[in-house]
């Protein structure tokens, strides 16, 4: 595979993300924001943080669509209540306030139309200008099932029906070939027919004809992140993930997680970004962060799956420095969104691009390029090509 | 802005227009030959337009849908313009860039799921600070469904029961949520669907998002009568647009609503100059460019179900006979159904006793209103005025035939003699989209209509 572009990491920079949902990733972030929460979710606190994301230096921002609260769980379950906006459009009204921050939501694939999916994010990478990613979701909620009248769906189910809609959208992405679009006056065309292809998808649960209604994406096609271990070798195989997301109990042992990602990966012939998942919180205005963390246990218990960091802007600065160089990015979970991105932006960004080992930022970049990503050609262009 | 308890029997004009402008991403309205004409999917031809809309203080922008790129013969149509974004995606990114501008957002209710739309409505209406507005549609071909899970085709019979069964889901959730922060669980469970949800968002500043429909029939119409706001007609001619007005009125009283509570904006094209020769020559040159030689043909092959490429564009119509039986649905649920060697002889009689060519004929046909808004800007002004003055329709939803500069001169010209003549407003009338309307504000129903319990849903936040 070597005509693959090197990843982020081989080159010593890593990227950057921020988890921008709501108030924070702890439960109780919304009763500890310095700013009383609106009773609506506010266009202005979503321009705020994605410019504060922005500015901080971050590469991208992902924002999450954690799907319907459970109605059988108890009233006192607020944190699943609290009022949540559709990720994909709070990524697109993030598009024309920002310049250089990669806008990625959180889409399910269980649950949403493919074709939907598709055509919104290739929408997604028009409004923000080549800066959109997709995140890839499997929801195994019953909750999400029985919003749509359907059966929950388990297990291998949830990994084969994500590399379906994965593949549903890459090639609705290709289906219009770059240069489809002529706009040729003297035959009247403003299309070249032959540079547009059905997507002929046939899948176990359903087809989708295409081609997209939407001509190809800025990017040609959108970076695709998927959490470690959703997807199996096959769809690995098939170029479905450009990055993964990797977790770990611990920080201790994220560096071990990676490393068996990446042995993993070996032999497949693909080598997607690692980007490392890390919960955060943080030393902040005379409070520890252990003292931090107490107090908003205290309101509600914080269950997270990745590796949680507490402790002071330098010791994280440490620890990032040591899983850039393992890792092709780490995603930032800040326990109180508007607390901890103060600390990150004023000691911990900025000391750890002094020390190069960051990415540049820089305006109008696309994700694809952040990523080390080529622009790819259609599939469909390609095998006309073959043909000839 | 107060909800009527008792509504109005009778019908009174308010001697005000509204304007939205309808950004076309598809079909032929725009004139993508002309030389200053831009793209059609890059985001800065849409700010520009939304942009421009706000500074004429327009109450809508508007995106139409079309979830299967239309074909032309077995293959993708090539002449027209084609490629459009997802309409909340656009509408999303366009609430950063306006302030006071309607964002209304064409969603059908076959190929979506309620739950799912409302909430993504909902989001678009909290983005925007409560100027999210949805034109309900209800694509109906197979054509269509073979993008999507459910596939296949719904009956035309059961298309608004399904419709209507949908909206009454939407408003269900729209309204789940109270001032407190107490939520109801909504359930439905029909033919078409089941919902069964506990929704995450709470009302707009408007409530909940502006409901248009568009769709003509007279199912169309009552499930019209019944839902919405806003009528998206067919019907910009005054005569016309005066039947239809009686029409809905007479719908609307027999739903049980006020005669002022559905208000009707048709699809219309401007085409204004300085003086009214100079419009008229405007308009032969955008009707050139829109509907070319190759678009006159194809347009009948359409009709036809076969290639009529020998034929010439400025001769008659052709004589051979159709090769189908119906005509086909590739334009669109609207078109098809007509049976296809009846339409010809209909179309070939009317061409040969108007003496209209090919050329013509399409032209004409797919031009609606033509001549009523061509014109100077204070012709086309005081014609206006008469729509204001009988109530005809509540403004109009204009497609601009050029991307992205199409609205300046309606901006620019016809806004100020329309403010002059004091049928337009000076200033926005609020921030909302139903303020702006002049639409009341909806009251939560006290129990969920369909009486499902809702202490044991309730979730506080
Ligand atoms: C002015 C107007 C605009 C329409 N725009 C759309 C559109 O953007 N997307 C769509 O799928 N259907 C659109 N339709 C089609 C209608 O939703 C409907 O499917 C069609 O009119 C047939 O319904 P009917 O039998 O009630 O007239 C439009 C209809 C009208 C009259």
């Amino acid at each position: 595979m070597s005509t693959l572009p090197l990843p982020a990491a081989s080159r010593g920079r890593g990227l950057l993300l921020l988890e921008l949902d709501g108030a924070g990733s702890h439960p109780a972030a919304s009763r500890a924001s310095r700013t009383a929460p609106p009773a609506a979710p506010s266009a202005d606190r979503l321009r705020g943080a994605v410019l504060a994301a922005e500015s901080a230096g971050f590469h991208a921002a992902t924002f999450a669509d954690p799907g319907l609260p459970d109605y059988s769980a108890p009233v006192s379950a607020e944190p699943a209540a609290a009022p949540r906006l559709n990720a994909l459009q709070r990524a697109a009204f993030a598009g024309p306030v920002t310049r250089s921050l990669a806008l990625i939501p959180e889409v399910d694939t269980v649950y949403t139309e493919p074709f939907h999916i598709a055509t919104q994010l290739a929408s997604l990478d028009y409004v923000s200008g080549g800066r959109a990613g997709w995140l890839v979701a499997a929801s195994a909620s019953a909750a999400d099932a029985a919003a749509v009248g359907r059966e929950p769906v388990h297990g291998q189910r949830l990994s084969r029906e994500a590399a379906d809609s994965i593949e549903v959208g890459r090639r609705l992405w290709d289906s219009w070939e770059d240069d489809a679009v002529i706009r040729d006056v003297a035959t009247g065309r403003y299309l070249d027919v032959d540079k547009l292809h059905y997507a002929d998808f046939e899948g176990e649960n359903y087809s989708v004809k295409g081609p997209s209604i939407i001509p190809r994406p800025l990017q040609g096609q959108l970076p695709v992140l998927v959490p470690a271990g959703l997807l199996d070798r096959e769809a690995l195989a098939a170029g479905a993930a450009d990055a993964l997301l990797v977790s770990a109990p611990t920080p201790e042992l994220l560096a071990a997680e990676i490393a068996e990602t990446r042995a993993a990966l070996a032999g497949i012939g693909r080598e997607p970004a690692l980007i490392a998942e890390l919960d955060v919180v943080l030393d902040s205005r005379g409070q520890t962060a252990v003292a931090r963390l107490d107090a908003l246990n205290s309101l509600a218990a914080w269950q997270s799956p990745r590796a949680r960091f507490v402790g002071t802007a330098a010791e994280l600065t440490e620890l990032l420095a040591g899983v850039l160089t393992l890792a092709d990015g780490v995603r930032l979970h800040p326990a109180v969104l508007e607390t901890d991105l103060e600390e990150l932006s004023r000691l911990v960004l900025p000391e750890l691009r002094r020390r190069q080992l960051l990415a540049p930022v820089s305006q109008d970049t696309t994700l694809r390029e952040q990523l080390g990503l080529s622009r790819p050609a259609s599939r469909y262009a390609a095998a006309t090509a073959a043909d000839n | 802005m107060s909800h009527s308890i008792h509504p109005a029997t009778e019908f009174t004009p308010s001697g005000q227009l509204q304007l939205g402008v309808f950004f076309q991403g598809v079909n032929s309205g725009t004139v993508w030959k002309a030389a200053d004409s831009g793209s059609q999917t890059e985001f800065e031809s849409f700010r520009r337009i939304a942009q421009t809309a706000e500074r004429g203080l327009f109450a809508a922008f508007f995106l139409g849908e079309g979830l299967r790129l239309r074909e032309h013969l077995g293959r993708p149509h090539a002449l027209d313009v084609a490629g459009r974004p997802d309409a909340q995606t656009a509408l999303a990114a366009l609430a950063a860039v306006t302030t006071n501008v309607g964002l209304v957002a064409t969603q059908n209710t076959t190929y979506n799921d309620p739950a799912d739309l409302a909430h993504r409505l909902s989001t678009l209406d909290l983005l925007s600070g409560g100027r999210a507005a949805w034109n309900i549609v209800t694509t109906d071909n197979a054509w269509t469904g073979a993008n999507f899970r459910r596939g296949g085709y719904l009956d035309h019979a059961d298309r608004y029961t399904h419709a209507e069964a949908f909206v009454e889901t939407a408003k269900r959730i729209w309204d789940a949520w109270d001032e407190s922060g107490a939520v109801r669980r909504v359930r439905h469970t029909g033919k078409h669907y089941s919902v069964d949800v506990t929704p995450r968002l709470p009302r707009s500043a408007q409530y909940r998002p502006v409901l248009f429909q568009a769709g003509d029939s007279p199912e169309g119409r009552d499930f019209a009568a019944r839902q919405a706001d806003v009528i998206f007609s067919a019907h910009p001619q005054l005569d016309d647009a005066l039947d239809f007005r009686r029409d809905i009125v007479a719908r609307t009283l027999k739903a049980g609503r006020g005669a002022n509570d559905v208000k009707i904006m048709p699809a219309s094209e401007f085409i204004l100059a300085a003086t009214p020769q100079e419009a008229l020559e405007k308009k032969a040159w955008v009707r050139s460019l829109q509907i070319g030689p190759q678009q006159a043909i194809a347009y009948l092959e359409q009709f036809w179900g076969r290639e009529l490429q020998g034929y010439d564009p400025d001769g008659p119509l052709p004589d051979i006979d159709p090769a189908v039986e119906e005509t086909s649905e590739t334009r669109g649920s609207g078109f098809h159904g007509a049976k296809a060697r009846q339409l010809a002889d209909q179309w070939r009689a009317e061409a040969k006793e108007k003496g209209l060519s090919i050329r013509q004929f399409v032209s004409a046909r797919t031009s609606r209103g033509d001549s009523t808004f061509t014109g100077s800007y204070t012709e086309v002004a005081d014609r206006l005025a008469e729509y204001a003055r009988t109530g005809a329709v509540d403004g109009f939803n204009i497609s601009p035939w050029l991307i992205p500069t199409g609205l300046d001169e309606i901006v620019n010209h016809l806004v100020p003699e329309l403010q002059e003549r004091g049928i337009y407003p000076t200033e926005y009338a609020g921030t909302t989209l139903r303020e702006n309307l002049g639409l009341a504000v909806p009251v939560r129903p006290a129990a969920d209509v369909t009486g499902a319990e809702s202490a044991s849903a309730a979730a506080r936040v």
